[in-house]
Order: structure tokens, then C-alpha cells, then sequence
């Protein structure tokens, strides 16, 4: 922080309070519903609730490609915006790593925070043979035909790629050998997993906890650091295999905002993080914390990055 | 009795007067939304989401009024399809087939009336069906593989060539179109955009709403501007409404296979309303005996397709609710506003938010009696709203085409694309191709290609997998059979005349 910032900050506090015209805006980059708009719509409920801003959050859906139309729009047209939040995850960094944002990169926008991870889990149905992760890595790597994985993102999307990131980590090489179908979500893939159509599935266990707690299927693993509560499933590390896959839930601002409204961004997410309401929201939704700000959430996206492209390329999604 | 328990509980729930308020209001918003042409119950519950969070509803009271906009759009489709041959919303396509002929001939009140009383048919034997099976169906869905998926978009296209068409090469052909059109976007399988031309906004492929409203709207008004109204659509009239008795009672049986047909269909996900009344209108033409009297005014193809779209409205609230697996656009819609309200549908719902299901079912029972009133004898206050004159209607929608496509969509490139699909529905019809197929190819054309690559990858590319189950067997002797038999039919029943060339 130089000398100058900090009456730019109260400069800038009392603008933000003088003005109370402009709303904070949140872009949602796809439909309501999705994981995007749940961040949005409950960081900026809880923004609010706070007072960390001075009016509600407006929550702006704007889909399209993935993601793409909304972070082409915010590089292009926003790019100083200091009134402006957009939700991302690990789909965002999955996507802008396989070069699916038609050449936009990700130092095209300041990457704000994660404040909570949605666990990777992966899961059988209830009357499957496989009872633990290593009986699944040992079939797939008996006979990769013999497994066909379901996921609810395409084909090198972030389901699939915990499926090889699993099999990578155990030594198993042969990335394209893998089966895997892309469906339209966790819940299409459930049932496809529970009517026997695949042998397992992977997602993410705010959209599948239903049915793990119904008993429908079996969880095998759950790809956080630690267990989750609520559940009693073993994390994929206590089984031996150092796979960590949280779907983060986090923010990128405009590139071109000051510092300054970087840093107050970064106090106001920080807030979040720490208030109740967000502890609530968390539990309600099987969410873990996984609490990352400013730049170490950047240097996380950086390697995250690398690691994502790394594999893409061995199946051959980028060249 | 649990189920009558548990109904007792969701009207008490539901018969609160603030929510009755809002079911009667919902359902009037819907109705219009529905019968305006362009705006369907997806975009007219999406439009809504932010109104209910704006006046701090709770989670009941924002379900119920959406919910009732949902059905109350169901209804409503069909006001437009009858009077100005443009279906309010995508699942009233089928009714334009008989429902605009009847107009024409004068009896555009029956045809209002023996839909509604169809619509309420479907949606209330639906909605007990919902009660009844909903923890029980909720596992069909399991006995849906990708090759039975596959097989059952091909029985949807099989059949599609004895609809909207006298010339089944020219129906293939529009399914053929709309099949490419569908191909435009980010390939699921492989994650390559294809077609796109670097183009981001096709990245996600084409929007089916924005095809639904160049295809039928713009292409409407283009036609106007053409003939200066003289043989448009615009501009039909409705005398008296009168209940014609005699039509129902011909219609009760279509009544009752359209609902049973309709539930079904709805309860597969991503099958959906369209379906519903799609395979509703086949199968009431299968089973009549003056089968060539279907797309010239026959009573019963208005019954059907009604009683069958709302009865899948019904349906595809089930697996949405059970599963969490949407069975349409606007189903998807109702999902968004559930998450947004911190309730996760799943096997779980029915045990852990008893009075959100029960509540939810009881205002649709509600929702259902309140919107057979508005639109049976009150139909014509929503008829008020189509009857205004065409040079007020035609800029209206216009207008309505524009902002309801950039409210869903944000994006002026959309606007742009639904021109560029007005400007081919207008040539399909100087060409008399139908537009129908083309939506349906666009609709389908993706769930019907990834099913089949799922398949491939399920099975090795061992093409045997697509019949290796009863029920995917089951589909495909359908769809051979739809295919097959309009061509025997024909050839059996041997029209005199030549094909009316200016029907329309």
C-alpha cells in the first residue's frame, strides 16, 4: 500500500456513499439456477445483509459459451468497473485454460477470491461390486472398458477431469483408455449411474448429497482436503490417492479497477467469508470452506491453469 | 391415507388468503404471457424470478405464484394458436394445426372452449397423477439409457412426416434443416465448437426460443407486410362463446388419451410439453377414423394436444421434483427458482420439505379451478388482447418478439439471428415446407446426437447396443410403424382431390 491509497480509500468510500445510484452489480454468466447464480445471488444477499454494500446487489444473468460471452463483455465493455462482481468456478479457469473463450486469457481480469469449495465425490450405484476407491482404480486399471464413468460436464470438462486426474495420480497412463459420457448435470448422471447404464460417477456433492443421503448410491470418495459434515465418506487421500478436486466458488473483478477497489473488494469477500450467514448457507448446501483472497487466489489460478492444460493435452482437447 | 393427510396439510398451507391472491394473480399474468405470441411460460417464469425476490416472497408464496404463471402459460398458448395461427408458447404448436382451421370456419369460441376444458383435463388429472405417482415414477427415468433416449427422438422424428405437411419429402426436409441447425455450437462430446466461426455468440448453439420466435412471429409479420393483411393470420375475430356441448362430449376420449399420452412424455426428462402434445395429436389421428379430417378443423385435434402439453406440464414436474432433472425449458426454470431458494430437489424432497411439495400441489389444484373459470367463460377478456387492431397488433408484436427474446437472452445478436429465422420461416411458407420439423430438429437435434454418442461410447461403437433392451425395442418398432404406416394410409385412403395448395 503506497501513502496515497489511503485517502484515496475514504475518497473512494465517500463516492460510494455520495452515489448511492449505482447498484453493485453481479454477473451471473449463465442461467438462474446453475452454480453461478447461487454464488451471486447468495455472496450478494450477504453483501447486503452486512452492510458491506449500501443498496442490494442487482444479479445480471448473462449465459452464453460457458461463461465466454460474459467475460468477453467484461473485458471489453467493463474493464474499469469498479461497481462490478462476476462469479466464476472451477469451470471458468477449466475452459479459459483449454483456450475456450476464443483466445481470451485469464490475466484479462483480476482474480478476486474463492470462499468456499464444492467437493469432487465419486460415487456407484448402491448394488454396485465396488465397495471402496482402490476396488474402482483396480477394475479401471484391470480393464479400462470395464468402467464407464458418468459425469455432468462435457468431455473435458472438470467432471472428467477428476476421473483422470484419479487415474494419473495411481499411475495409470493411458488418459484416452478412459470411458467417460458428459451429461447435462449431476442429476442426469446419477441416473444414469443408478440405472446401470455406467458404472460410476463423478460430480460435485451439493448437486448429488440427496442421493448419497437417500441411499441410492454409494460414495466412494470425496475429493476434499478433509471429511465432510454430514457425510460419512472417506476422502480420497485417507484411501492413499493425493486428489484433491474442489469446485471452487469465487469471483473475478474488471481488470482495470484501482487497487483501491481491489482491496476494498477483497475486505468485503473476506467479510462474507467470516460472517454466520455464509457459515448457513455453506451447510445448507454441502458446500465446504475452502477460503482463498487476492493474491494467493491468484497464483492458485495460475497453477491450477497449468495443471488443467497439462492434462487436456494428454487427451488431446488442446493441442 | 397418507396421501389425503398430506393434501390436507398442503391446503392448509395453500388456502391462505395472500396465497390464493397470488395464485389468482399468477394466473392471469400467465394467461396473457401465454397467449401473447413469442412469450412462453419459460420466459414468463423467468421474467417473473426477480419480481417474487423484489417483493421479499417467502418460499411458498414465490412457488405458488410461479407455478401458477407456469400453468396459466399452458393455458394461454393456445388462445393465439387458435385465433392467429402463431402458438402463444412452443408446446401450443400442435394446436395451431386444427385449432386455426376452426377459426377460420367461425367456430373460434368452440375451439376455445373445447381447449380449455382440455387443458383443464390434462393439467388436473395430471397434477393428481403428480400426487399419486410422483415418489413411484420418479424411477422411470432409470429405465432410460442412452439408447433409449436415442431411439425415442427417432420415434419423435419417424412420425413427424404425416404432421403439418401433405408432403412427407418436404417435412424430412425441415427436420433435415432444423437437424443442422442443431449442430451449430460446442460439441458435448469432445468439447470443439463447430460451426461457429469464431463466433462466440454460437459457441452455445442456437436457442430454440429464438428460432420458435423468427420462425413463427417475425415471419407472421413479414407475411403481413406482404399481403398488407388480406391473407394473414392477424386480425381474426371471435363472435359469441358458447359451450358446445356436442363437441366435447366427441372430444372427451381425445380429452382423456392426450393426458394419458401428455403425462407421460412429461415425466421423461427432456422430453417435455412439446412432445406431449406432439404425440398426443399422433395418436388421436391414429385412432380416429376420419384421420384426413385432422388439419382442417377437427375438434378433436384441438382436444388432444391441449389435454396432452398441459398434462406433460404436470408430468414433467415430477421428475424436476424427484430427481432434480428438469423435463423442460421452463421445468428448468422452476429448478432455478428452487435452488435460489435454498431447496434442492432430489429423492429427499417429499420426506425433508413435506409442506413445500404438499403446498405446491395443493395450489396447483387451486391454480387449476381458478384458470378453468378465467378461461372459459372469461376468455374473452384474453381474447381482448389479440382482437386489438392490426396496426396496433403488428408493432406489438413486433415489439413484444424483440423484448422477449432480449429479456431471455441479453444479447442483441439474438435479436439479430431471430430476423434471420423470420426471414426463413417467411420463405419456408411461400414454399409451403413446414416450419414445424425445423423446431423440432433444433429441439431435439442435440439430446438425439449425444444419446447416440453416449451410446457409442458406452458400447465400444457396437451399433447392436442402440436394440439391446425391451423398451428401446419397443421404440423402435414405434418408429417404424409412425414411419411407415401415413404412407399405406394414404395410398388406402386415396384422397380425391388434389392437395388444397391455398389453404391458408
Amino acid at each position: 500500500m503506497t501513502r496515497l491509497s489511503l485517502p484515496a480509500l475514504s475518497l473512494g468510500a465517500l463516492l460510494a456513499v455520495g452515489t448511492p445510484a449505482l447498484a453493485t452489480e453481479c454477473i451471473a454468466p449463465a442461467n438462474p439456477g446453475g452454480g453461478w447464480d447461487f454464488t451471486c445471488r447468495q455472496i450478494g444477499r450477504i453483501l447486503y445483509e452486512i452492510g458491506a454494500v449500501p443498496s442490494p446487489v442487482q444479479v445480471t444473468n448473462m449465459a452464453g459459451a460457458g461463461g465466454g460471452v460474459a467475460y468477453t463483455a467484461v473485458v471489453s465493455d467493463r474493464g474499469d468497473d469498479g461497481d462490478l462482481i462476476v462469479a466464476a468456478s472451477s469451470a471458468t479457469t477449466t475452459r479459459l485454460a483449454q483456450n475456450a473463450f476464443a483466445g481470451m486469457t485469464a490475466d484479462q481480469v483480476r482474480w478476486l477470491g474463492t470462499i468456499a469449495g464444492d467437493p469432487g465425490v465419486i460415487v456407484v450405484a448402491a448394488d454396485s461390486p465396488y465397495q471402496t476407491l482402490g476396488d474402482l482404480v483396480a477394475a479401471v486399471t484391470a480393464d479400462p472398458s470395464s468402467v464407464a464413468f458418468a459425469g455432468g460436464s462435457a468431455v473435458g470438462g472438470y467432471d472428467h477431469l477428476k476421473v483422470l486426474m484419479l487415474m494419473s495420480r495411481t499411475g495409470f497412463e493411458d488418459a484416452r483408455a478412459i470411458r467417460y459420457i458428459g451429461l447435462d448435470g449431476g442429476a442426469d448422471a446419477i441416473t444414469q449411474t443408478v440405472g446401470g447404464f455406467t458404472q460410476a460417477m463423478t460430480g460435485d456433492i451439493s448437486e448429488i448429497g440427496g442421493f448419497i443421503s437417500s441411499g441410492e448410491v454409494r460414495a466412494l470418495a470425496v475429493l476434499s482436503p478433509e471429511r465432510i459434515d454430514g457425510y460419512d465418506i472417506p476422502t480420497a487421500r485417507e484411501q492413499g490417492v493425493d486428489l484433491v478436486a474442489m469446485n471452487w466458488r469465487g469471483l473475478y473483478v474488471p481488470h482495470d479497477i484501482t487497487d483501491e477497489q481491489f482491496e476494498a473488494w477483497t475486505a468485503r469477500l473476506q467479510q462474507v467469508a467470516d460472517s454466520e450467514q455464509w457459515q448457513q448457507v455453506m451447510h445448507d448446501n454441502g458446500l465446504a470452506p475452502y477460503t482463498l483472497v487476492g493474491d494467493e487466489f491468484e497464483a492458485f489460478v495460475n497453477a491450477n491453469i497449468a495443471e488443467i492444460q497439462e492434462i487436456s493435452r494428454e487427451i488431446g482437447i488442446l493441442q | 391415507m397418507d396421501i389425503l393427510s398430506n393434501l390436507a396439510m398442503g391446503f392448509g398451507v395453500a388456502l391462505s388468503p395472500w396465497t390464493l391472491m397470488l395464485a389468482v394473480i399468477g394466473c392471469f399474468i400467465g394467461t396473457i404471457v401465454g397467449a401473447l405470441p413469442g412469450l412462453g411460460p419459460s420466459n414468463g417464469v423467468a421474467l417473473l424470478i426477480p419480481i417474487s425476490f423484489s417483493m421479499g416472497l417467502d418460499a411458498i408464496s414465490a412457488l405458488v405464484l410461479l407455478t401458477s404463471v407456469y400453468y396459466g402459460a399452458m393455458y394461454g398458448g393456445r388462445i393465439s394458436s387458435i385465433l392467429l395461427n402463431i402458438p402463444g408458447d412452443e408446446p401450443a404448436m400442435m394446436t395451431t394445426l386444427d385449432g386455426y382451421p376452426m377459426a377460420r370456419q367461425g367456430r373460434a369460441g368452440d375451439a376455445l372452449v373445447v381447449s380449455g376444458v382440455a387443458s383443464f383435463v390434462g393439467a388436473f388429472l395430471a397434477t393428481i397423477g403428480l400426487m399419486l405417482l410422483a415418489p413411484m415414477l420418479s424411477r422411470v427415468a432409470y429405465q432410460f439409457g442412452p439408447a433409449e433416449y436415442f431411439a425415442l427422438y427417432l420415434l419423435a422424428f419417424c412420425t413427424l412426416g404425416g404432421v403439418g405437411s401433405n408432403n412427407q419429402a418436404k417435412s424430412a426436409l425441415a427436420a433435415l434443416i432444423g437437424l443442422g441447425i442443431a449442430m451449430i455450437g460446442l460439441d458435448k462430446t469432445t468439447g470443439m465448437p463447430r460451426f461457429t466461426f469464431g463466433e462466440l455468440h454460437l459457441m452455445d448453439g442456437i436457442d430454440f426460443l429464438v428460432a420458435i420466435v423468427g420462425l413463427f412471429a417475425v415471419s407472421e409479420v413479414f407475411f403481413f407486410i406482404e399481403s398488407h393483411g388480406k391473407n394473414s393470420a392477424i386480425g381474426v375475430v371471435l363472435d359469441k362463446v358458447r359451450i358446445p356441448w356436442n363437441d366435447l362430449k366427441r372430444s372427451t376420449g381425445a380429452m382423456l388419451r392426450g393426458t394419458g399420452v401428455g403425462f407421460v412424455a412429461g415425466i421423461l426428462p427432456g422430453a417435455g410439453a412439446s412432445l406431449g402434445s406432439f404425440l398426443a395429436y399422433i395418436l388421436e389421428k391414429g385412432v380416429a377414423r376420419n384421420p384426413q379430417d385432422f388439419g382442417k378443423g377437427e375438434v378433436r385435434g384441438v382436444a388432444a394436444p391441449e389435454a396432452g402439453n398441459n398434462a406433460a406440464a404436470g408430468g414433467a414436474l415430477i421428475p424436476m421434483l424427484t430427481l432434480g432433472v428438469p423435463g423442460s425449458g421452463t421445468t428448468a426454470v422452476l429448478l432455478a427458482l428452487l435452488l435460489t431458494l435454498n431447496i434442492t430437489p432430489g429423492p429427499l424432497l417429499f420426506t425433508e420439505r413435506p409442506e413445500v411439495v404438499w403446498g405446491l400441489i395443493a395450489s396447483l389444484l387451486i391454480a387449476n379451478v381458478v384458470l378453468l373459470i378465467m378461461n372459459v367463460p372469461m376468455v374473452k377478456i384474453f381474447v381482448k388482447v389479440l382482437t386489438v387492431p392490426s396496426h396496433i397488433l403488428l408493432p406489438g408484436v413486433t415489439m413484444v418478439a424483440f423484448v422477449g427474446i432480449y429479456s431471455l437472452t441479453g444479447s442483441s445478436y439474438d435479436m439479430q439471428l431471430m430476423v434471420a429465422f423470420g426471414v426463413l420461416g417467411y420463405l419456408c411458407r411461400k414454399l409451403d415446407i413446414p416450419t414445424v420439423p425445423i423446431i423440432l430438429g433444433i429441439l431435439l437435434g442435440n439430446a438425439m446426437e449425444d444419446n447416440l454418442r453416449r451410446a457409442m461410447v458406452l458400447s465400444d461403437g457396437d451399433w447392436t447396443y442402440l436394440f439391446s433392451s425391451g423398451v428401446s425395442i419397443g421404440l423402435w418398432v414405434a418408429a417404424i410403424i409412425g414411419f411407415m404406416a401415413p404412407l399405406f394410409l394414404r395410398r388406402f385412403l386415396k384422397r380425391p382431390s388434389l392437395p388444397e395448395a391455398n389453404e391458408d
